[in-house]
């Protein structure tokens, strides 16, 4: 007897001994790869990143052209992408309780949430790309915002679903119809929590190179013409990274030190935000 | 306010609500649009190629644009591989990790690591690869290559697999870096099916006399089953798809090869690498071939992981 309870005791001080592994293994590649990016990057970091263009190789320059594009596509992305998620999600969460559109919808949506994003670059270079003959910052705008789309849906439709049934149900009984109801009285009480997605949404895209490689492409040099190819930091990232030349790959590394530092900050800040959110229901 | 007026009024906002309604419904109609755009769209680029090979497309392992013969047997092969060694490893880490946030982590310790599990997965795709290709990849070269074709090269059966030159990139380093993307999203899923669990039933099992390790494998595991495998197919959703982090280190080279320190492709590298730079009708409408290919490896991979997932938040509906 004696020796099964000895037994069944060291098989669980192995056993949660190795989930504290697991766990300390998992940090230890997050802690590894951000102790690289400083290592690599804080070294590059200057004002000159932020002032001079990308360059040709074996001269000094920046990035500016590849932020100044990122932030220019992910804007458009955004302004697309938001309305049509909350809109799908508004009818989600108030108008699907019947009929097959909105099961339907949802089972989709699920699926284009973690859709390979280079099948969806591979969309727009058909339908877009090829129409106009050219690589162009709308159509990396336009692949980032179908990757939009999935992400504030899902938000949008959780957010709203935690809206307790009493407050339409007031609203309604005080006369409201039902659209004002929605606009004026369950999203605004789901604001934070929508916000929260758009922000997740906004990292998720910061990163994105696969949908851009046959969009936007990339642009040596400044440009803000929507209609030409464009500069952006992860296809920057990804052939300076890939490039023989030191100096190119060393910028490689500030970029990428940027981008991973956005994102991770636009992440936290969406987590402590929806947190303060709930915390004071 | 006279009559008509207010009838009036009333019958603007019903006009308004109409409007509004099917407005979000255009909207949640978009979403399928786009799914069977991308379909349509897909199919459409892939026809010079299904026109040209038909099935032989899937079972050649020809790449050749010189004499623009392309089969996508390699790229498949290696994108399975690597997506299946990506879960060898991730399967047990994030049962672990699991296990860890939902049983042993203090609870004052457990939001910061359920943030930092989910910030390895906010970190963008190509940030994994450049740091797989300069910092990992040599690491791997100089220290574990060599001591896998030492130890386990040897063996009978598993040798082939794990012998070669030590260079680095490869399906293996492909898997490992995959595996460590793959992580956060099994092990959310994980420790989200595991908290459906009824503390009543953990309670019980505890009251009898069970050790933590039990309650988990024998009460939390088979209560939360299909969760579990639906979160371990949506992680492999993730792998199969991946792309920057794969093109990073994969190695790109369209033969085959036994060992899994070689450099190989998958369907995601091969496009990111050759689908900017290719000329011809028929390369380009290969490669596209192989986006419905991965499109539809990863479509049935995540359905089932949903369906899954709807199963085991349906029973606990009932359940309650």
């Amino acid at each position: 007897m004696s020796y099964l309870y000895a037994r069944r005791r060291i098989v669980n001080t192995v056993s949660l001994g190795i989930s504290v592994l697991a766990m300390l293994f998992g940090l230890f590649w997050l802690g590894w790869i951000l102790l690289t990016l400083l290592e690599y990057g804080l070294p590059g970091l200057g004002a000159h990143v932020f002032t001079q263009t990308t360059p040709p190789p074996g001269s000094t320059g920046g990035l500016i052209n590849a932020i100044f594009g990122s932030i220019m596509m992910v804007t458009i992305a955004v302004l697309i992408g938001t309305p049509i998620g909350i809109l799908a999600g508004t009818y989600l969460a108030e108008f699907g309780q019947r009929g097959w559109l909105a099961p339907l919808t949802r089972f989709i949506n699920d699926i284009l949430l973690s859709a390979p994003s280079i099948v969806i670059g591979l969309f727009v270079y058909e339908i877009y790309v090829i129409k106009v003959g050219h690589f162009a910052g709308w159509g990396g705008a336009f692949a980032l915002s179908i990757l939009v789309v999935p992400v504030v849906i899902r938000t949008t439709e959780n957010m709203l679903r935690l809206v307790p049934n009493s407050l339409r149900e007031a609203a309604a009984a005080l006369g409201a119809p039902q659209w004002k109801v929605i606009s004026f009285v369950t999203l605004r009480a789901a604001r934070a929590g929508i916000l929260t997605g758009i922000l997740l949404a906004v990292a998720r895209i910061s990163g994105e190179t696969a949908p851009l490689l046959f969009t936007a492409l990339n642009n040596q040099f400044w440009s803000s013409n929507m209609n030409q190819p464009m500069a952006n930091l992860p296809v920057v990232i990804f052939q300076f990274a890939m490039s023989p030349y030191q100096d190119w790959q060393s910028l490689a590394w500030t970029g990428a030190l940027l981008i991973t530092l956005s994102v991770l900050t636009l992440n936290i800040v969406a987590r402590v935000m929806f947190r303060q959110k709930s915390t004071n229901q | 306010m006279p009559t008509f007026l207010r009838e009036a009024r009333l019958k603007r906002q019903t006009v308004l609500d109409l409007l509004f309604r099917n407005m979000t419904r255009f909207a949640a109609f978009t979403v399928l649009a786009l799914l069977a755009a991308i379909i349509g769209s897909l199919v459409v680029g892939s026809m010079p190629a299904i026109h040209a090979f038909g099935f032989g497309f899937l079972t050649s392992s020809e790449w050749n644009p010189v004499t623009d013969e392309y089969g996508a047997l390699i790229p498949i092969v290696g994108t399975l591989i690597t997506s299946g060694i990506a879960l060898l490893i991730a399967i047990p880490v994030s049962f672990g990790i699991a296990i860890f946030l939902t049983e042993l982590s203090p609870s004052w310790l457990r939001r910061p690591l359920g943030i930092a599990v989910e910030l390895l997965a906010g970190i963008p795709s190509i940030i994994y690869g450049m740091w797989g290709l300069f910092i990992f990849a040599p690491l791997f070269a100089d220290h574990v290559e060599p001591w896998l074709n030492d130890h386990i090269g040897t063996w009978p059966l598993l040798g082939p697999f794990f012998s070669g030159p030590p260079m680095g990139i490869g399906m293996l380093t492909a898997g490992i870096i995959l595996a460590i993307m793959v992580i956060p999203f099994i092990a959310s899923v994980m420790r989200d099916v595991f908290d459906v669990v009824p503390t009543m039933l953990k309670e019980s099992a505890y009251g009898l006399g069970s050790t933590t390790w039990e309650v988990m494998w024998k009460v939390v595991l088979p209560y939360t089953k299909i969760g579990v495998v639906g979160g371990i197919m949506l992680g492999l959703g993730r792998a199969l798809g991946e792309t920057m982090a794969v093109t990073f280190v994969i190695g790109n080279a369209h033969e085959f090869n036994k060992s899994l320190l070689m450099p190989g492709n998958s369907i995601s590298s091969a496009l990111a690498n050759e689908f900017a730079e290719a000329v011809g009708e028929l390369y380009t409408s290969s490669l596209i071939e192989l986006g419905l290919i991965l499109f539809f490896i990863t479509f049935v991979v995540l359905s089932l992981a949903r369906l899954m997932l709807y199963k085991l938040a349906q029973r606990e509906g009932h359940g309650a």
